[in-house]
């Protein structure tokens, strides 16, 4: 368990460690550590280069914002996790945190790193894709806005290019007819999701779904937004049989992965199951 | 003895070093100028080695010296079997592979550089060519036929063994039902916390070699080491500093140590390997990993008639040290708690192109105990009995100890009945069958679950071992008063440096902090056998005693002599002896010179002038300073005792188990867990407790988790603990303990040992919980580990 050579290079700015990705193409961005390290030290990853931003200043942080949620890249999960900003205002981001890892892994390990990671087992893509959020990927060249729907590309790629550092993952407030939630199964071993699925409703006045947005990990090669679940909850009051038939389009159209622990079909079985759990859950906080 | 310290909870002495990382492991043994090794492991599960390429590692930075099969060949022993069957087939097991690699994780060549971090890298510039060979996965397919793994043998058959008492073919004749099921005992991986670790230090001057190993088993190590390198024992000694658990992984005699050792030989150098989790994996030792089927024959009213187990083992691709003897324990252990007439068990041993099995906590006997414990329940259900019934009905009675069996051991005393009846009261057992009733009706799927289990404990009498199955103690009383124990029954995370103090502290009548217990160094520790098979206490704590009982002997001369009385007149209590008329007085009294308080410079001569009463430490001052002793006495107060037990221990209990299934996703989920163990007396209720509860999480690990797992290539899907799936302390539920306390008759502190129990009770009962609930669906088995999608299955259909 002993990583191959590599160079570390503690950043001190931002603009520090822009410059030196610019230069070092292979370079990775050392976060929280807790993906990165243990495949480096499988030597399943060997970056020539280390480039830590963990010192920087200005990259942890949780504030609201003419009413939208900012969230710097270097939050821990412990810091999410116990926020009661967010438990008020934004409660999934809180939930999802506290099913990450252990107690451990909450304190060093960043949302940003592990959003970034897109490890198809993460949790918080899930969220990130419920939430409609928006990243700031930061570059050299200036910034730009990555939609959620578009930031998570594959098994472990994401929308980043290279020479950019994600900074800060936005999400606007959410009304008081909101109603969130996140459910998961542990994987035994390693506490990812075998499958979470992270809901995010809004009813209208009259206590129908007016907006349903589903994000689902664990399942496929990438988190995914869950788009017939959704179409199938808008419009219409949410009860039990509404909630079922809509979560039985869970994996519609995906790829699911088969392992050891959970082969395809019951992975896709689970996948029904933990969305109808998640948005009954989710309904029942909107109510 | 008075009971001051023995049977209190008394915490750990061990702890605030190991809380504070205080405490030394292997790896925290630094020398200079030490060399480090990495390996190069096969990749391949089975294949000939057509050539291998160091040239650009020798090239590399920091590299001494790489060595391959070709090497050691002939000048290192191969990995020593301890096992003794009947044409047992042992093969070459070489410390590097020659020829052809056997299993992924086989060592292949080692590459010693200046640092561990060069020698990793180093290890990658070697480039091994291999011919692919088929290979043998399959534990029941590699028994009939397919690849042969060791060509000399022409089959994959290591030995097949028959055991029993009675005629099995009349018994079952003479049931009215047999009930028959496959079971499979998953293969497991021990994981100790700490993995293996060696460090050798040759003295090319002294031409002596010290070998720190983390091990269960110094002695056996330095015996078997010494004769695999060819160095005269006396002239190796083996330290095992801290030990970070074992779990039997570490009952082993490795490659690697013999390697590591030969190397710091040919080097003249220290030289250390600190074994990686992805080695742990590949390359210690696995547990368990039988695959058998059971046929119980039983009369209408659940009296069982008979029991016959056909099982095959995986032995993995060739023997450590016990690898062959495993199984047998299993065939020791399969009359369970019960009177069974004729019982017969038929064992193929295999071998597969995968890891040695070998002892992992429990070692045979918890599959005995699954077996026995499934089929109690399977009997009950197939005659529709409630299965503690059952199981009462094929109790011996507790006056009926000593207790033959038909596999031939003699249970040295037992309550079974009382064990099962406390954990029926501690359950609610007859309300929880109740709500379960009624839970079932709502569509709830509730199990209740329980296993009246029997072990086998403190290995053992020297005829039933392999190497000797007594163990070793030394007492000393310094010339201070502080109180000196060598057990050669060397811990790794039991706390005898704990309970040993405490039988010590009593029987001496001094206080616990007067008393050192030292273990795990072959240069001040007399022979000993080592700390397995939960027979530390029984076997080694006896030792203590016995040697404390000798050390008293010669105490009590002494005194005699200065107090001018016979020794048999005087009194012995609170570590003081009297002459008759002042026992009383001075029962109370505080010893004259205080452990620790005596005056720096020369030794403080006691006055003795006048006396009626003198306490064993001033009687140690005496004995040193020698100029008062009764003739013929030799100087000095210290005694050895190596004790040898007459027969095993076994203890019992009942473990109750309620589960909850989640009828979607078939996950598990515990409501209650009962235990009541009875290990025979016990010394410290804390330890016991700590043993209980550590072997209870091992068993569901097992239960629910934990499964080695290789594919038809031989791969190990398991390799890490990101796949292989520990039990976790969130995942448990509370154990509900409590104990009944049936001493052994077999050693003089009436113990019988606890360090498996846990492991090999509880596992039964948890299944037994599981297929309960999900006897609904027609569910009559289930094998290991109950992983939700698997439970699903059953549910969904």
């Amino acid at each position: 368990m002993i990583s191959a050579p590599f160079d570390y290079v503690r950043a001190n700015t931002l603009d520090e460690a822009l410059a030196l990705l610019a230069q070092n193409e292979d370079a990775k961005i050392l976060a929280g550590g807790h993906s990165l390290i243990p495949a480096m030290k499988l030597r399943l990853a060997m970056p020539p280069l280390l480039v830590d931003i963990g010192r920087i200043k200005d990259l942890s942080y949780i504030r609201e914002d003419h009413g939208q949620i900012q969230i710097g890249a270097m939050t821990t999960h412990y810091q999410i996790e116990s926020s009661d900003l967010l438990k008020k205002i934004c409660p999934l981001l809180p939930e999802c945190a506290g099913h990450i890892g252990d107690v451990q892994v909450r304190n060093k390990g960043t949302i940003g790193g592990s959003v970034a990671h897109s490890d198809p087992s993460g949790d918080w893509p899930a969220a990130i894709i419920a939430l409609n959020a928006e990243l700031v990927a930061v570059s050299k060249n200036g910034e730009r806005l990555v939609k959620a729907d578009d930031f998570f590309v594959d098994l472990m790629t994401t929308a980043l290019e290279a020479g950019e550092i994600l900074r800060e993952i936005r999400i606007n407030k959410s009304n008081d007819r909101t109603g969130q939630a996140y459910a998961k199964m542990h994987h035994p071993a390693s506490g990812f999701a075998v499958v979470g699925v992270a809901a995010n409703l809004t009813l209208d006045r009259n206590g129908g779904c007016e907006k349903a947005s589903i994000g689902i990990t664990g399942v496929s090669s990438k988190a995914y937004r869950a788009l017939a679940v959704e179409s199938a909850l808008t419009g219409s009051a949410l009860d039990e049989q509404k909630i079922a038939n809509a979560a039985a389009h869970a994996a519609d159209g995906v790829d699911i992965n088969g392992d050891l622990f959970a082969s395809e079909d019951y992975r896709r079985h689970l996948a029904q199951v933990f969305t109808k759990r998640a948005i009954a859950a989710a309904t029942e906080r909107a109510g | 003895m008075a009971a001051k310290y023995v049977g209190k909870r008394i915490k750990r002495t061990e702890d605030p070093r190991l809380i504070k990382g205080l405490a030394h492991y292997v790896d925290d043994v630094r020398l200079p100028d030490t060399l480090h090794v990495a390996f190069v492991r096969s990749i391949y599960a089975h294949a000939r080695i057509t050539s291998i390429d160091v040239t650009e590692a020798l090239k590399a930075p920091g590299v001494v010296a790489v060595y391959t099969g070709k090497d050691i060949a002939t000048t290192v022993g191969p990995v020593p079997c301890a096992a003794a069957l009947p044409d047992l087939k042992i093969p070459d097991y070489r410390v590097l592979a020659t020829g052809k690699a056997l299993f992924v994780g086989h060592p292949i060549a080692a590459v010693v550089a200046t640092d561990r971090y060069l020698a990793r890298d180093a290890a990658d510039l070697i480039s091994v060519d291999y011919e692919e060979l088929p290979v043998a996965v399959d534990v029941e397919a590699s028994a009939k036929g397919g690849p042969v793994i060791h060509e000399q043998f022409g089959s994959n058959i290591a030995y097949t063994l028959t055991s029993g008492e009675g005629d099995i073919e009349a018994a079952l004749k003479s049931a009215d039902h047999i009930v028959t099921q496959r079971m499979v005992h998953q293969r497991l991986a021990p994981v100790a916390m700490e993995g293996r670790g060696v460090l050798a230090r040759y003295f090319p001057g002294e031409e002596e070699l010290t070998l720190w190993s983390s091990t269960q088993i110094p002695h056996l190590m330095r015996t078997q080491v010494a004769l695999m390198i060819g160095l005269p024992e006396n002239k190796l000694r083996v330290i095992t500093p801290e030990v970070g658990g074992g779990f039997g992984s570490k009952l082993n005699v490795y490659a690697e140590e013999a390697l590591l050792a030969w190397i710091s030989i040919q080097l003249g150098k220290p030289v250390k390997w600190i074994e990686s989790r992805r080695e742990n994996m590949q390359a210690t030792i696995h547990g368990r990993a039988q695959v058998g089927t059971v046929e119980v024959g039983c009369k209408n009213d659940g009296t069982i008639t008979g029991l016959r187990y056909n099982v095959v083992a995986d032995l993995g691709a060739y023997h450590q040290l016990l690898t062959p003897a495993i199984p047998t324990l299993t065939g020791l252990m399969l009359s369970g708690a019960y009177r069974i007439p004729a019982i017969q068990m038929n064992v193929t041993g295999v071998f597969t192109n995968k890891m040695s099995t070998d002892a992992y906590r429990g070692a045979g006997r918890p599959e005995a105990t699954y077996v026995v414990e499934r089929a109690m329940d399977i009997v009950a259900a197939e005659l529709k009995i409630d299965p503690v019934e059952v199981r009462r009905k094929n109790f011996p009675a507790k006056t009926e100890f000593p207790f033959h069996t038909a596999t031939g051991l003699d249970y040295d005393s037992g309550d079974y009945e009382a064990a099962l009846d406390k954990a029926l009261n501690l359950s609610g057992y007859a309300k929880l069958r109740a709500e379960q009733a009624k839970a079932r009706a709502a569509g709830k799927l509730i199990g209740i679950g329980m296993s009246s289990y029997v072990e086998i404990c403190a290995l053992g009498p020297s005829q039933a071992m392999p190497a000797g199955g007594w163990e070793s103690a030394t007492v000393r009383i310094e010339p201070t008063g502080t109180v000196t124990v060598l057990t050669g029954a060397s811990p790794h995370g039991q706390g005898q440096e704990t309970s040993f103090a405490q039988i010590a502290a009593d029987e001496l009548g001094v206080d616990l902090n007067a008393v050192t217990v030292i273990h795990g160094d072959t240069a001040i520790v007399q022979y000993g056998i080592g700390t397995f098979g939960s027979r530390a206490t029984a076997v080694g704590g006896t030792a203590v005693l016995i040697a404390i009982q000798k050390l008293k002997e010669k105490a009590a001369k002494i005194a005699a002599h200065v107090l001018r009385c016979e020794a048999s007149s005087l009194a012995f209590e609170g570590g003081r002896y009297s002459r008759p008329s002042a026992a009383a007085a001075s029962a109370v009294s505080e010893p004259d010179v205080a452990v620790g308080e005596a005056p720096a410079g020369a030794l403080p001569e006691p006055d003795t002038e006048g006396r009626s009463t003198l306490t064993i430490q001033e009687i140690a001052l005496i004995a040193h300073i020698a100029k008062e002793l009764p003739p013929d006495t030799e100087p000095g107060l210290s005694a050895t005792y190596f004790f040898e037990p007459k027969n095993f221990t076994f203890p019992f209990g009942t473990h109750i188990c309620v589960v909850e299934i989640d009828k979607e996703t078939g996950e598990t989920k515990f409501l209650r867990y009962v235990a009541v163990d009875d290990c025979g007396k016990v010394i410290n209720p804390l330890l016991v407790d700590g043993q209980i509860h550590g072997g209870i999480v091992q068993a569901i690990g097992q239960a629910l988790y934990e499964e080695v797992v290789y594919d038809e290539q031989g791969q190990l899907v398991t390799g890490e603990l990101m796949d292989y799936a520990l039990p976790k302390a969130s995942q448990m539920p509370w154990f509900e303990l409590d104990r009944t306390e049936t001493p052994s008759p077999v050693n003089p502190l009436g113990v019988k040992g606890v360090g498996e129990a846990g492991t090999i009770g509880a596992t039964p009962a948890v299944v037994n919980a599981i297929v309960d609930a999900l006897s609904p669906y027609g569910v009559k088995h289930l094998d290991m580990p109950a992983r939700p999608e698997a439970v699903w299955k059953l549910i969904t259909g």
